[in-house]
Protein backbone atom coordinates (compact mmCIF):
# COMPACT_ATOMS: atom_id res chain seq x y z
CA UNK A 1 0.00 0.00 0.00
CA UNK A 2 2.74 2.47 0.94
CA UNK A 3 4.60 1.46 -2.21
CA UNK A 4 1.53 2.18 -4.33
CA UNK A 5 1.21 5.57 -2.62
CA UNK A 6 4.90 6.22 -3.29
CA UNK A 7 4.39 5.53 -7.00
CA UNK A 8 1.27 7.69 -7.24
CA UNK A 9 2.57 10.62 -5.20
CA UNK A 10 6.05 10.50 -6.73
CA UNK A 11 4.61 10.49 -10.24
CA UNK A 12 2.25 13.34 -9.34
CA UNK A 13 5.11 15.34 -7.83
CA UNK A 14 7.31 14.83 -10.89
CA UNK A 15 4.41 15.72 -13.17
CA UNK A 16 3.61 18.88 -11.18
CA UNK A 17 7.24 20.04 -11.13
CA UNK A 18 7.56 19.58 -14.90
CA UNK A 19 4.22 21.29 -15.58
CA UNK A 20 5.26 24.21 -13.37
CA UNK A 21 8.47 24.50 -15.45
CA UNK A 22 10.55 23.99 -12.28
CA UNK A 23 12.62 21.36 -14.12
CA UNK A 24 13.61 23.90 -16.77
CA UNK A 25 17.07 25.26 -15.80
CA UNK A 26 16.47 28.34 -17.93
CA UNK A 27 13.53 29.28 -15.70
CA UNK A 28 15.50 28.60 -12.49
CA UNK A 29 18.54 30.61 -13.56
CA UNK A 30 16.45 33.53 -14.82
CA UNK A 31 14.51 33.53 -11.55
CA UNK A 32 17.80 33.73 -9.62
CA UNK A 33 18.96 36.52 -11.97
CA UNK A 34 15.71 38.31 -10.99
CA UNK A 35 14.67 38.41 -14.64
CA UNK A 36 11.67 36.06 -14.62
CA UNK A 37 9.55 35.58 -11.50
CA UNK A 38 7.37 32.80 -12.87
CA UNK A 39 8.89 30.12 -10.61
CA UNK A 40 9.06 32.45 -7.62
CA UNK A 41 5.29 32.92 -7.98
CA UNK A 42 4.77 29.15 -8.30
CA UNK A 43 6.88 28.36 -5.22
CA UNK A 44 5.42 31.08 -3.01
CA UNK A 45 1.88 30.20 -3.98
CA UNK A 46 2.46 26.47 -3.49
CA UNK A 47 3.94 27.02 -0.01
CA UNK A 48 1.19 29.43 1.04
CA UNK A 49 -1.66 27.37 -0.36
CA UNK A 50 -0.48 24.04 1.04
CA UNK A 51 0.40 25.62 4.40
CA UNK A 52 -3.03 27.23 4.79
CA UNK A 53 -4.82 23.95 4.05
CA UNK A 54 -2.39 21.99 6.20
CA UNK A 55 -3.07 24.10 9.30
CA UNK A 56 -6.78 24.32 8.54
CA UNK A 57 -7.15 20.53 8.16
CA UNK A 58 -4.93 19.71 11.13
CA UNK A 59 -6.85 22.15 13.35
CA UNK A 60 -9.96 20.13 12.45
CA UNK A 61 -8.01 16.93 13.20
CA UNK A 62 -8.34 15.79 9.58
CA UNK A 63 -4.58 15.62 9.27
CA UNK A 64 -2.67 13.65 11.89
CA UNK A 65 -0.22 15.98 13.67
CA UNK A 66 2.10 12.97 13.91
CA UNK A 67 2.74 13.52 10.19
CA UNK A 68 4.42 16.86 10.85
CA UNK A 69 8.17 16.56 10.63
CA UNK A 70 10.15 19.62 11.71
CA UNK A 71 13.85 19.44 10.88
CA UNK A 72 16.54 20.55 13.31
CA UNK A 73 17.96 24.07 12.93
CA UNK A 74 21.78 24.19 13.15
CA UNK A 75 24.48 26.32 11.56
CA UNK A 76 25.08 23.74 8.80
CA UNK A 77 21.56 24.38 7.50
CA UNK A 78 22.58 27.91 6.44
CA UNK A 79 26.10 26.95 5.32
CA UNK A 80 24.88 23.86 3.47
CA UNK A 81 22.19 26.00 1.87
CA UNK A 82 24.82 28.49 0.75
CA UNK A 83 26.95 25.71 -0.81
CA UNK A 84 23.84 24.34 -2.51
CA UNK A 85 23.04 27.85 -3.76
CA UNK A 86 26.29 28.00 -5.76
CA UNK A 87 25.47 24.82 -7.67
CA UNK A 88 21.81 25.81 -7.96
CA UNK A 89 22.79 29.07 -9.68
CA UNK A 90 25.35 27.55 -12.08
CA UNK A 91 23.48 24.34 -12.91
CA UNK A 92 19.88 25.53 -12.67
CA UNK A 93 18.78 22.34 -10.94
CA UNK A 94 18.08 21.21 -7.41
CA UNK A 95 18.00 17.51 -6.45
CA UNK A 96 14.28 17.03 -7.10
CA UNK A 97 14.06 18.97 -10.34
CA UNK A 98 17.15 17.26 -11.79
CA UNK A 99 15.44 13.88 -11.43
CA UNK A 100 12.26 15.17 -13.08
CA UNK A 101 14.25 16.88 -15.86
CA UNK A 102 16.13 13.65 -16.56
CA UNK A 103 12.74 11.94 -16.97
CA UNK A 104 11.72 14.70 -19.38
CA UNK A 105 14.80 13.92 -21.48
CA UNK A 106 17.27 16.63 -20.44
CA UNK A 107 20.82 15.31 -20.74
CA UNK A 108 22.50 17.95 -18.59
CA UNK A 109 20.22 16.79 -15.75
CA UNK A 110 21.71 13.29 -15.99
CA UNK A 111 25.21 14.73 -15.62
CA UNK A 112 23.98 16.83 -12.70
CA UNK A 113 22.66 13.68 -11.01
CA UNK A 114 26.01 11.93 -11.48
CA UNK A 115 27.78 14.93 -9.93
CA UNK A 116 25.21 14.84 -7.13
CA UNK A 117 25.83 11.17 -6.41
CA UNK A 118 29.55 11.93 -6.12
CA UNK A 119 28.84 14.96 -3.89
CA UNK A 120 26.75 12.79 -1.58
CA UNK A 121 29.58 10.21 -1.39
CA UNK A 122 32.03 12.98 -0.57
CA UNK A 123 29.74 14.07 2.25
CA UNK A 124 29.44 10.51 3.56
CA UNK A 125 33.24 10.32 3.69
CA UNK A 126 33.83 13.65 5.46
CA UNK A 127 30.89 13.40 7.88
CA UNK A 128 32.92 11.41 10.41
CA UNK A 129 35.52 14.20 10.48
CA UNK A 130 33.17 17.21 10.68
CA UNK A 131 30.40 15.77 12.85
CA UNK A 132 31.67 17.39 16.06
CA UNK A 133 32.55 20.74 14.48
CA UNK A 134 30.78 24.12 14.66
CA UNK A 135 28.79 23.09 11.57
CA UNK A 136 26.43 21.20 13.84
CA UNK A 137 25.99 23.89 16.48
CA UNK A 138 22.30 23.86 17.31
CA UNK A 139 20.23 26.96 16.56
CA UNK A 140 17.10 26.21 18.53
CA UNK A 141 16.84 22.54 17.55
CA UNK A 142 13.67 21.18 15.97
CA UNK A 143 11.67 24.36 16.22
CA UNK A 144 8.78 25.87 14.25
CA UNK A 145 7.19 29.31 14.21
CA UNK A 146 3.79 28.07 15.38
CA UNK A 147 2.76 25.02 17.36
CA UNK A 148 2.55 21.96 15.12
CA UNK A 149 3.03 18.84 17.21
CA UNK A 150 3.36 19.89 20.87
CA UNK A 151 4.55 16.44 21.93
CA UNK A 152 7.54 16.49 19.60
CA UNK A 153 8.44 20.08 18.68
CA UNK A 154 8.86 23.47 20.29
CA UNK A 155 7.24 26.59 18.87
CA UNK A 156 8.47 30.20 18.84
CA UNK A 157 4.97 31.66 19.03
CA UNK A 158 2.97 29.89 21.72
CA UNK A 159 0.05 31.86 22.98
CA UNK A 160 -1.70 32.55 19.70
CA UNK A 161 -3.68 30.08 17.61
CA UNK A 162 -1.38 28.21 15.23
CA UNK A 163 -3.96 28.38 12.45
CA UNK A 164 -4.21 32.16 12.84
CA UNK A 165 -0.47 32.87 12.61
CA UNK A 166 0.29 30.21 9.99
CA UNK A 167 -2.77 31.41 8.06
CA UNK A 168 -1.50 35.00 7.99
CA UNK A 169 1.93 33.85 6.84
CA UNK A 170 0.32 31.66 4.17
CA UNK A 171 -1.88 34.48 2.89
CA UNK A 172 1.11 36.86 2.75
CA UNK A 173 2.98 34.26 0.65
CA UNK A 174 0.05 33.92 -1.74
CA UNK A 175 -0.40 37.69 -2.00
CA UNK A 176 3.28 38.16 -2.89
CA UNK A 177 2.80 35.45 -5.53
CA UNK A 178 -0.15 37.35 -7.01
CA UNK A 179 1.58 40.70 -7.09
CA UNK A 180 5.03 39.71 -8.35
CA UNK A 181 5.31 40.52 -12.06
CA UNK A 182 4.48 37.66 -14.41
CA UNK A 183 7.15 35.79 -16.29
CA UNK A 184 8.00 36.42 -19.92
CA UNK A 185 8.19 33.47 -22.30
CA UNK A 186 11.86 32.51 -22.27
CA UNK B 1 -11.12 53.99 2.23
CA UNK B 2 -8.01 52.30 0.90
CA UNK B 3 -8.61 49.33 3.18
CA UNK B 4 -12.18 48.94 1.90
CA UNK B 5 -10.93 49.14 -1.65
CA UNK B 6 -8.48 46.30 -1.11
CA UNK B 7 -11.13 44.24 0.65
CA UNK B 8 -13.39 44.51 -2.37
CA UNK B 9 -10.76 44.24 -5.08
CA UNK B 10 -8.79 41.26 -3.77
CA UNK B 11 -11.58 38.63 -3.72
CA UNK B 12 -12.72 39.98 -7.07
CA UNK B 13 -9.27 39.59 -8.49
CA UNK B 14 -8.91 36.04 -7.14
CA UNK B 15 -12.35 35.23 -8.54
CA UNK B 16 -11.39 36.58 -11.96
CA UNK B 17 -8.18 34.57 -11.92
CA UNK B 18 -10.13 31.39 -11.25
CA UNK B 19 -12.64 32.19 -14.00
CA UNK B 20 -9.87 32.73 -16.50
CA UNK B 21 -8.15 29.60 -15.25
CA UNK B 22 -11.17 27.51 -16.10
CA UNK B 23 -11.84 29.12 -19.45
CA UNK B 24 -9.33 27.64 -21.83
CA UNK B 25 -10.38 29.82 -24.74
CA UNK B 26 -8.76 32.94 -23.33
CA UNK B 27 -5.25 31.86 -24.17
CA UNK B 28 -3.81 35.30 -23.47
CA UNK B 29 -5.04 35.16 -19.87
CA UNK B 30 -4.00 31.54 -19.59
CA UNK B 31 -0.40 32.31 -20.38
CA UNK B 32 -0.50 34.77 -17.56
CA UNK B 33 -1.91 32.17 -15.20
CA UNK B 34 0.37 29.23 -15.83
CA UNK B 35 2.11 30.04 -12.54
CA UNK B 36 -1.18 29.66 -10.65
CA UNK B 37 -1.85 26.30 -12.26
CA UNK B 38 1.67 25.14 -11.36
CA UNK B 39 1.39 26.50 -7.82
CA UNK B 40 -1.98 24.85 -7.19
CA UNK B 41 -0.79 21.54 -8.58
CA UNK B 42 2.41 21.56 -6.52
CA UNK B 43 0.61 22.76 -3.40
CA UNK B 44 -1.94 19.95 -3.65
CA UNK B 45 0.82 17.35 -4.05
CA UNK B 46 2.77 18.66 -1.03
CA UNK B 47 -0.40 18.68 1.05
CA UNK B 48 -1.54 15.21 -0.06
CA UNK B 49 1.89 13.76 0.70
CA UNK B 50 1.95 15.05 4.29
CA UNK B 51 -1.70 14.13 4.79
CA UNK B 52 -1.34 10.53 3.62
CA UNK B 53 2.29 9.71 4.47
CA UNK B 54 4.87 12.34 5.42
CA UNK B 55 6.46 15.54 4.08
CA UNK B 56 8.18 15.25 0.69
CA UNK B 57 11.98 15.02 0.61
CA UNK B 58 14.38 14.06 -2.17
CA UNK B 59 18.08 14.46 -1.46
CA UNK B 60 18.33 11.61 1.08
CA UNK B 61 17.75 9.15 -1.76
CA UNK B 62 21.04 10.17 -3.42
CA UNK B 63 22.72 8.74 -0.32
CA UNK B 64 20.66 5.56 -0.64
CA UNK B 65 21.70 5.08 -4.30
CA UNK B 66 25.35 5.65 -3.34
CA UNK B 67 25.03 3.15 -0.51
CA UNK B 68 23.49 0.51 -2.79
CA UNK B 69 26.43 0.88 -5.23
CA UNK B 70 28.99 1.01 -2.40
CA UNK B 71 27.53 -2.16 -0.86
CA UNK B 72 28.29 -4.09 -4.07
CA UNK B 73 32.00 -3.44 -3.55
CA UNK B 74 32.11 -3.66 0.21
CA UNK B 75 30.12 -6.41 1.89
CA UNK B 76 30.93 -5.04 5.36
CA UNK B 77 29.33 -1.62 4.72
CA UNK B 78 25.92 -2.57 6.14
CA UNK B 79 25.43 -5.01 9.02
CA UNK B 80 22.13 -6.67 9.78
CA UNK B 81 21.87 -7.21 13.53
CA UNK B 82 19.29 -9.93 14.05
CA UNK B 83 17.00 -9.28 17.03
CA UNK B 84 19.00 -6.26 18.11
CA UNK B 85 18.55 -2.50 18.24
CA UNK B 86 19.27 -0.85 15.91
CA UNK B 87 18.50 -3.51 13.37
CA UNK B 88 20.87 -2.08 10.77
CA UNK B 89 24.23 -0.43 11.31
CA UNK B 90 27.10 0.68 9.12
CA UNK B 91 30.86 1.10 9.24
CA UNK B 92 30.30 4.55 7.70
CA UNK B 93 29.53 7.17 10.37
CA UNK B 94 26.98 8.96 8.20
CA UNK B 95 25.01 5.84 7.25
CA UNK B 96 25.09 4.77 10.89
CA UNK B 97 23.51 8.06 12.02
CA UNK B 98 19.98 8.15 13.57
CA UNK B 99 20.03 4.48 14.60
CA UNK B 100 21.12 3.32 11.17
CA UNK B 101 18.20 4.93 9.32
CA UNK B 102 20.16 5.22 6.07
CA UNK B 103 21.75 1.78 6.53
CA UNK B 104 18.25 0.35 6.76
CA UNK B 105 17.17 2.23 3.61
CA UNK B 106 20.15 0.80 1.71
CA UNK B 107 19.47 -2.74 2.88
CA UNK B 108 15.75 -2.44 1.96
CA UNK B 109 15.51 0.01 -0.94
CA UNK B 110 11.91 -0.93 -1.77
CA UNK B 111 10.51 1.62 0.68
CA UNK B 112 8.34 4.72 0.41
CA UNK B 113 11.08 7.37 0.11
CA UNK B 114 13.10 5.59 -2.56
CA UNK B 115 10.16 4.52 -4.75
CA UNK B 116 8.72 8.03 -4.45
CA UNK B 117 11.88 9.57 -5.92
CA UNK B 118 12.16 6.93 -8.66
CA UNK B 119 8.55 7.62 -9.62
CA UNK B 120 9.38 11.30 -10.11
CA UNK B 121 11.29 10.26 -13.26
CA UNK B 122 8.05 8.79 -14.63
CA UNK B 123 6.16 11.95 -13.68
CA UNK B 124 8.65 14.13 -15.55
CA UNK B 125 8.48 11.84 -18.57
CA UNK B 126 4.66 11.82 -18.67
CA UNK B 127 4.44 15.59 -18.29
CA UNK B 128 6.89 16.18 -21.14
CA UNK B 129 4.83 13.80 -23.35
CA UNK B 130 1.58 15.61 -22.49
CA UNK B 131 2.96 19.10 -23.06
CA UNK B 132 2.15 20.60 -26.44
CA UNK B 133 5.39 22.54 -26.44
CA UNK B 134 8.22 20.01 -26.74
CA UNK B 135 11.67 20.68 -25.27
CA UNK B 136 14.03 21.63 -28.09
CA UNK B 137 17.00 19.35 -28.70
CA UNK B 138 19.64 21.97 -27.89
CA UNK B 139 17.77 23.00 -24.73
CA UNK B 140 18.23 19.44 -23.52
CA UNK B 141 21.94 20.09 -22.92
CA UNK B 142 22.37 23.83 -22.45
CA UNK B 143 19.55 26.18 -21.50
CA UNK B 144 19.19 29.37 -23.56
CA UNK B 145 20.60 31.58 -20.81
CA UNK B 146 23.76 29.41 -20.89
CA UNK B 147 24.10 29.49 -24.70
CA UNK B 148 23.64 33.27 -24.73
CA UNK B 149 26.66 33.62 -22.48
CA UNK B 150 28.93 30.69 -23.35
CA UNK B 151 27.83 29.73 -26.87
CA UNK B 152 27.07 26.25 -28.15
CA UNK B 153 30.02 24.56 -26.39
CA UNK B 154 28.06 21.82 -24.69
CA UNK B 155 31.10 20.15 -23.10
CA UNK B 156 31.68 23.20 -20.94
CA UNK B 157 28.04 23.04 -19.84
CA UNK B 158 28.34 19.38 -18.91
CA UNK B 159 31.52 19.90 -16.86
CA UNK B 160 29.98 22.82 -14.98
CA UNK B 161 26.71 20.94 -14.42
CA UNK B 162 28.63 17.99 -12.98
CA UNK B 163 30.40 20.28 -10.49
CA UNK B 164 27.08 22.03 -9.76
CA UNK B 165 25.48 18.68 -8.95
CA UNK B 166 28.37 17.85 -6.64
CA UNK B 167 27.98 21.13 -4.71
CA UNK B 168 24.18 20.90 -4.55
CA UNK B 169 24.12 17.42 -3.03
CA UNK B 170 27.07 18.06 -0.72
CA UNK B 171 25.32 21.22 0.51
CA UNK B 172 21.96 19.49 0.79
CA UNK B 173 23.42 16.71 2.92
CA UNK B 174 25.19 19.20 5.18
CA UNK B 175 21.94 21.13 5.54
CA UNK B 176 19.95 17.93 6.10
CA UNK B 177 17.58 18.53 3.19
CA UNK B 178 17.10 20.29 -0.13
CA UNK B 179 14.63 22.59 -1.82
CA UNK B 180 11.82 20.03 -1.40
CA UNK B 181 12.46 18.91 2.15
CA UNK B 182 13.71 22.11 3.75
CA UNK B 183 12.26 24.93 1.72
CA UNK B 184 8.88 23.65 0.50
CA UNK B 185 7.95 21.04 3.13
CA UNK B 186 9.72 22.98 5.88
CA UNK B 187 8.21 26.39 5.24
CA UNK B 188 4.71 24.99 4.78
CA UNK B 189 5.00 23.61 8.33
CA UNK B 190 6.48 26.96 9.50
CA UNK B 191 9.74 25.19 10.37
CA UNK B 192 12.50 27.64 11.31
CA UNK B 193 15.00 25.41 9.50
CA UNK B 194 13.18 26.06 6.22
CA UNK B 195 13.63 29.81 6.60
CA UNK B 196 17.31 29.43 7.56
CA UNK B 197 17.89 27.16 4.58
CA UNK B 198 16.17 29.52 2.13
CA UNK B 199 18.28 32.42 3.47
CA UNK B 200 21.49 30.46 2.87
CA UNK B 201 20.46 29.34 -0.62
CA UNK B 202 19.41 32.71 -1.98
CA UNK B 203 22.32 34.52 -0.31
CA UNK B 204 24.70 32.78 -2.73
CA UNK B 205 22.43 31.73 -5.60
CA UNK B 206 21.13 35.19 -6.54
CA UNK B 207 24.48 37.07 -6.69
CA UNK B 208 26.23 34.13 -8.38
CA UNK B 209 23.50 33.73 -11.01
CA UNK B 210 23.58 37.47 -11.75
CA UNK B 211 27.39 37.61 -12.08
CA UNK B 212 27.94 34.24 -13.76
CA UNK B 213 25.31 34.82 -16.46
CA UNK B 214 25.93 38.54 -16.94
CA UNK B 215 25.65 39.13 -20.72
CA UNK B 216 28.87 40.01 -22.53
CA UNK B 217 29.14 43.63 -23.57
Amino acid sequence: MTILLAVLLGTAFGFALEQAKASNPNKIINMLRLKDFHLMKVILFAIGFSSLLLFLLSSMNWIDIGHFSIKISYSGVIIGGAILGIGFAVGGYCPGTSIVAAGAGRKDALIFILGGLLGAVAYMLVFGIIKDSFLFNKMGGAISLVETNPLKYEALINNVSALFVAGIIAIVFMLIAFFLPSGNEN
Amino acid sequence: MLKNGIQIIMPLRIFLYFCAFQNNKTSEMNKDLSWLKGGLLLGIVFLTAIWMVKPIGVSTQFVIVDGIVWKIFSKELIQHNQNAEPEYSSTNAYLNKNNGKYASGIANPVNYGFIFVLSMILGGFLSSRFSKKKIQQKDKISPKVWRDKFGENHNKRLVYTFVAGFLVLFGARLAGGCTSGHMMSGMMQTSVSGYLFATGVFATAIPIAIIFFKPKK
